[in-house]
């Protein structure tokens, strides 16, 4: 279904996204923003993984397993994250970067 | 032709959603945006014929970990709230450094050709997917298979242990 798209143009789409998650992981406050623009870098790797695959090495499916093995890290790394925002939130009652500055309470 | 259209669609909606994602000040809003760019990336994979990644992608990405994500915003802020951003000094300098790396990402990806090969495609069905995830042989990958799902064991037990609530420490305070 690809037939006239150059695949400079998933590069294109997948380099924006990632730099727009570099830039809401510089400027976010909160904790939760910053773990989703995290997803979005994860998940523009990935479109890079997949892309290069289909057009420059379509004879092997190395792209395909490692994006399948991204997303199954990007989980278990959001479901940990959540986990110590959820604890943090215990006992700060905020997940505010400034406001989260003490390892011991 | 039609796929061009279907294509410049999916890369506007992933343009536009991630870019509001990092910039809405709305917090839920921002979830929302990031599961519309999730699914936009997996019609990329469903164009690329990459079928079963593109349902593992909506299932685990768009179906778990918004929500999870989704969860987490309702337990740890009130619905109206509006995000706190950074000062303006550090956001005008992120852009900065975020468009200098994003033109020098561009030129370099503009510049180079990539050399296109005609290979004959291997078949990439949920059957081929199976067999090649618990292969030990060449194009096998049951080393990495099994050290993604220790991997998940330990994410779980890790999530459990982090997030529950300490009552041993609270009986010897009091």
């Amino acid at each position: 279904m690809t037939g006239t798209i150059p695949l400079q143009y998933f590069l294109i789409i997948s380099t924006l996204m990632f730099f727009s998650g570099i830039f809401g992981f510089l400027t976010r406050k909160n904790l939760i923003t910053m773990l989703m623009s995290i997803e979005l870098i994860l998940n523009s790797v990935n479109i890079n993984f997949v892309a290069f695959n289909r057009y420059l090495y379509p004879d092997n499916l190395h792209g395909h397993f490692f994006t399948l093995i991204v997303i199954a890290v990007a989980a278990a790394e959001a479901a940990v994250a959540i986990a110590i925002i959820i604890n943090i939130y215990r006992n700060f009652r905020s997940i505010e970067v400034d406001k989260v500055d003490e390892m011991k309470f | 032709m039609n796929s061009e259209i279907l294509f410049f669609l999916l890369a506007g909606m992933i343009l536009v959603f991630s870019i509001l994602t990092v910039t809405t000040r709305r917090i839920l809003r921002a979830a929302v945006y990031l599961l519309f760019v999730l699914v936009s990336t997996a019609g990329l994979y469903f164009m690329l014929n990459y079928n079963f990644l593109a349902a593992v992608q909506l299932t685990v990405y768009a179906g778990g970990i918004v929500v999870l994500i989704i969860f987490s915003i309702l337990l740890t802020s009130h619905i109206s709230e509006r995000a706190k951003m950074a000062g303006k000094f550090q956001g005008v300098m992120s852009a900065l450094a975020v468009v200098a790396g994003a033109t020098l990402t561009l030129i370099t990806i503009l510049n180079y050709s990539f050399p296109a090969k005609s290979l004959n495609e291997v078949p990439s069905d949920v059957k081929s997917i199976g067999r090649a995830l618990v292969s030990y042989n060449e194009n096998g990958y049951a080393l990495p298979f099994e050290v993604v799902s220790i991997l998940l064991l330990a994410a779980m037990i890790g999530a459990i242990i982090v997030a529950r609530k300490e009552k041993t420490a609270d009986k010897n305070i009091k």
